[in-house]
This record gives structure tokens, sequence and C-alpha cells, in this order.
């Protein structure tokens, strides 16, 4: 008895030492008394080296933290005990955090670089007078292929995925919003739609696709892609950039008639304790200079008009990335549907999933 | 006394751990699946579930497939585990079984998704014969096989210790008094080694019924599960009402599964 007592209050103590330990390791700099900036961003999406330089420029201590949803993102902010100052929504979540009031307006008066921003991802329907956003990064959905299966250029609509020849060749991603989306693009029907009938319409012919479909997936499909598994995949343009650097025979496409726009914005949560800090950041992250490294960094496109300018001329020239203002202008932007609607578009997704093959 | 005292204070971490992580979370899906996003009670949840073809049929497939997983298991571990007793140096061929289950079952996911690839082993080797490159990856097949590989061990085990319990005087008894190999198989051995059936098929066919991840990563959502609906709901559309119900009738079906295995051990042992 006094063996078993004895070896359980030593196993206590060494998990109690070991346990404290661990958090001494883990702040080391906490003690001193600069002021902290908590961001809460997706994984990988900020060059840390300008977090560094920030750091040192202002003497803020950056806690930099990890979400890989928009949907996780928002309940542990809803949830609170949090302290967020800066948080990075796309834009349909911005409208959802707006409506649960979540967000601190943004005074774009006090953010010098905010001129640097294109007109183009301004005044979306998601934050008209962009009160509450800044736009950070923005892509596409589009289609990316590869050469040695498919011929170059002969995709260029979303019904060519429809074609015989492309029998189990196709990768989707699994993001309910953007394959029924995309099939309803294919049909030139509004991909904010809410009208039920055509809702039904989109699984309809997603039905149709079935046996062009070889898998529904998500983050894998970067690696299928590059290792030549696949033909065909339906994704995002900053995955596919990621692809495209690791495979020279991948292509990307924005097919006709439409696709999506997504943005990427700045939002400081009403957790924010160091709003001072948020708007030196934001600032300090629209700096044509500092937007462009962050953009090579991360391979997305970015909206600051005079950071493209300092990009490899490759790079601000490829189309698919950075297209002309004539396709911008067509490209739709996803809005907040509401629960009811949003339930519809993932529950005739599920069906269309569970019936492809 | 004192004797008492003590034991109940021995209970202590376990009843305050089976308290907040088991009997709480149940209480917790529960208190959602009877409610509606204002909190009203409501059972609607369930009407939707039973009403709604897409998620019967889910259940079905979520059944069958698991069905499929043990029963292969069940073939292959059987013989297995029947051998393993026979031999030489048990240990490190239980060694051997055992060593798979330390690695991560995503690293394994990932190893065979490198296997069955176009470009993987798998079609190297069948290209040795002039075979051109097979699509397994993606398939009911894949997603069985890599199941049941990972199932494997877990149903080795307890059979090799269910046989190995098995007195060898009894087998002996039945060859003398001239039963056939099929009949001592038949009316002794797979009796007696019954309870280690039934904790295996419970420890495959449980887990089996929410698989997700390889549904994903090996069945390429081609496979869907009660478990894809339940991350679906709960991490996409954030209807946590309707996730918790899913997750309820898959509790009950847990239930039924573990009353239907166990109750035919009690009839066995009667038999015998």
């Amino acid at each position: 008895m006094k063996k078993i007592i004895w070896s359980t209050i030593s196993i206590l103590l060494a998990c109690i030492l070991l346990g404290y330990g661990a958090v001494k390791l883990n702040k080391p700099t906490t003690q001193t008394k600069r002021q902290n900036l908590i961001i809460y961003n997706w994984g990988d999406y900020l060059d840390p080296k300008l977090i560094k330089e920030f750091e040192n420029k202002t003497g803020y201590h950056v806690v930099y933290e990890t979400f890989d949803s928009n949907e996780a993102m928002y309940t542990k902010i809803k949830q609170g005990g949090t302290a967020y100052d800066l948080t990075i929504p796309s834009e349909y979540m911005v409208s959802k955090m707006k409506k649960a009031n979540l967000v601190e307006p943004i005074d774009t008066k006090k953010i010098s670089n905010f001129k640097y921003i294109d007109s183009n991802f301004l005044h979306q329907s998601f934050d008209p007078d962009n009160k509450y956003s800044i736009p950070y990064f923005w892509g596409t959905l589009g289609i990316v292929y590869n050469d040695k299966f498919v011929k170059k250029g002969s995709i260029t609509n979303w019904n060519d995925l429809w074609k015989k020849q492309y029998h189990n060749k196709i990768l989707l991603v699994d993001s309910a919003r953007d394959i029924m989306g995309m099939s309803l693009a294919s049909m030139g029907y509004s991909m904010n739609t809410t009208n039920s009938l055509r809702l039904h319409l989109a699984q309809t012919k997603l039905d149709g696709l079935g046996d062009n479909i070889k898998a529904i997936i998500s983050d894998e499909m970067k690696m299928y892609m590059t290792q030549n598994e696949a033909a065909i995949g339906v994704t995002w343009s900053g995955e596919a950039h990621e692809m495209m650097e690791n495979n020279s025979h991948l292509y990307y496409v924005v097919p006709n008639p439409s696709s999506n726009l997504w943005i990427d914005n700045f939002v400081i949560p009403k957790t924010a304790k160091n709003k001072k800090a948020a708007y030196e950041f934001i600032n300090f992250m629209l700096e044509p200079k500092n937007a462009a490294r962050n953009a090579e960094y991360v391979g997305y496109a970015t909206p600051n008009w005079a950071a493209k300018k300092l990009l490899p001329k490759k790079v601000q020239n490829n189309k698919g990335f950075y297209p002309p203002d004539s396709t911008i202008k067509g490209l739709q932007v996803y809005r907040d549907l509401g629960s009811k609607v949003t339930q519809e578009y993932n529950d005739l997704f599920l069906e269309f999933k569970m019936y492809a093959h | 006394m004192n004797n008492k005292k003590a034991r109940a204070f021995f209970m202590i971490p376990y009843l305050t751990w089976i308290i907040l992580f088991v009997i709480l979370p149940i209480l917790l899906i529960l208190w959602y699946s009877l409610t509606d996003s204002n909190n009203h009670f409501t059972l609607n949840n369930f009407v939707t579930f039973f009403r709604n073809g897409t998620f019967l049929r889910m259940m079905l497939n979520s059944f069958w497939y698991a069905f499929l997983i043990t029963l292969v298991t069940l073939l292959v571990s059987y013989p297995a585990a029947y051998f393993l007793t026979k031999v030489k140096n048990q240990q490190i061929w239980l060694l051997l079984i055992i060593l798979p289950t330390w690695i991560n079952l995503l690293l394994k996911a990932y190893a065979f998704i490198g296997i069955l690839g176009n470009n993987g082993l798998v079609n190297k080797f069948l290209q040795l014969f002039g075979i051109g490159p097979v699509n397994i990856l993606f398939t009911d097949f894949a997603f069985m096989f890599v199941a049941t590989y990972i199932e494997i061990p877990f149903m080795i085990l307890p059979i090799y210790n269910a046989i190995k319990e098995i007195n060898p005087a009894v087998i002996q008894a039945s060859e003398d008094l001239g039963a056939s190999k099929w009949q001592t198989f038949r009316y002794v051995l797979w009796p007696l080694s019954w309870p280690g059936v039934e904790s295996g098929i419970q420890a495959i066919f449980i887990p089996s019924l929410s698989l997700f991840m390889l549904t994903r990563l090996i069945g390429g959502n081609r496979v869907i599960t009660l478990g894809t609906a339940i991350e679906e709901y709960f991490m996409t559309t954030m209807n946590w009402n309707m996730g918790a119900t899913i997750g309820v009738v898959l509790i009950v079906l847990m239930i039924i599964v573990m009353l239907v295995t166990g109750r035919r051990q009690k009839r066995k042992k009667v038999n015998l």
C-alpha cells in the first residue's frame, strides 16, 4: 500500500515539475513589460520574418495563433475567453461576424497605407463602406490541369469538365459552397442563389458529373496533382499556385462564364485589447514593400496595387493569378446566405457525394 | 470502516473522469439533439433523420461497410490467431503483429496513398506484367483493404488469447472421441474461443461505423458514412443540433451491437 502511494506521489510530482518546465519554456519573453499583439490567422498565411521586423520596429510582442477554417475561428471568438486583436476571415464570414456583432469598426483614415488597396476589392457587398474590414489577400476558384493528360488550352469553360473524355480524371475540392457554386455558374446562375429550384438543378447537374470524378478531397489534392496522380483539379488559385511551383506541367485557369472571387480580410474582433497595435500592424502589412514580400511568401494574390508592381514580372503577368480587370468584374463574391440556405447547399452537396458513384 | 473510506477515496479520480469525460458529454449530445437552434425542446431533428432518405442510406452504408470490414478481418484473423498459438517464438510473432499499431493511423493512411497510387508500388509491380496503371486508390476495394489492414491486430490479439486459454486436452478429447476436424472446430474450438471473437468484433465493428478519416483519404469521399455527416454538421454548417442527433443514433446503434453480440455469448455458454 505504502509503495503505491509513494509511487503515485512521485509520478504526480514529476508531472507537475515537467508541466511547470514546459510552461516556463513556452513564454520566455512575456516577462518583459512589452505590450502584446495577439493575431489569429490561417496557418502559414503570413511571412514570419515580417512579424520579427514589426516587433523590432515597434516594440510590441506578437503572439501568433492559427486556425484552419472560418467556422472554427468564428466559434472560438464567439465563445469568448480569448483576447485576439486581429483576425483574418473570408468575405462571407465578415458579414456573419458583423451580424453577430463580433467586429469593431475600423477607421481607415488612421491607416495611411490604405490608399494602396486596389478599388476592385473595396466596397464589396459584404462590407460596402469598408467600415469593418480591409482586404488582405484574394483569389479565385478555378481549374488546374496537367498538360500530360489534357491538351493545353482545351479547358476554358466549366462545362468542359462534363466531357466524356475526362472519365475518372477529376478531383474536386471538398467544399459545398464552391462545388455547388461551380455547378450554378456553369449554368449561368448566380453563385449566391437562394432559389431552391436552381439549387436542385445544380445538384442534378453535378450528379451527371459523377463518372468523371475521381475523388472529393481537401488538402491532399496538392499532393495528388503534384505527383501527376490526377489530370484535373477544381480548387482555389492559391492552392494551385503551390502545386504549380512543384510541377511545371500544371496550368491554372479561371473558367467561363463566371467564377468565385474570394477575399480574406483584416478585421478587429470585439475581443481586442490592443486596438492601437492592431492598427499599426495593418498599416505595416499594407506597406507596399512588406505586402509584396508577404505575397511572395504566401503565394496568393495581393489586393495592394503598389505591391503588385514590385512582384516579379512573371507573376504579375500570370493571367491565372492576376486576371485582367474585365475578368475580375465578372467574378462573384460569396454572400452570407443565412443558416437555412447554407444548410440547403450542404445537404444537397452531401447527397451528391453519396450518390456520386 | 477505514478500508471503506480509503476505497471511496480511490474511486474519486475514476468517478470524476467518468462523469466529466463520458457522462457529461453524452448528456450534452442528448441535449443538443433534443433542442433546436433557439434552445427549444423539439423532436424534429429525429423526425428529419428518419424521414430523410439520405440519412437512412448513410446509416445503411455505415452498417454495410462496418459489417464487411469486420467480416473480412475475422476471416483473416481467426486462422492467423490459431496458427499463432501453434508456432515457436510466439512472442516475436506477436510483437510483429502489434508493431504497426504503434504507428499513427494518419501516417499509415498516407503510406497507403503512396503504395496504391498511379505511380505506387502496386502499379509498378503490375507494369512488370504489362498491365497498365490500374486505378486502385479511391475505390471501395482500397478502402476495405486499408481498413482491414488497420483493424487486423485488434482482432488477432483477443482471439489469440482466447484460443491460448483453451486446454489442449479438450481438443485431444474431441479427436479421441471421433470428431472430425470440422466438428472439433465447430463444437469445441469455436464456442470456446467465442469470447475472444466477440471482443474482437466489438473492437472493430463499433469504431468502423464512424470511420471518416479513411473514407476521405483512401476512399476519396466516395464512401460516405455517418462519421462524414457528423463532421460536416459540426465543422461546416455548424448545425450542432443535427450533428448531435446523428451522434445519438450512432450511440444507440453501438449499444444494440453490443447487446446482440453479448447475448449470443450467454447462449453459447448454456449450450456447452
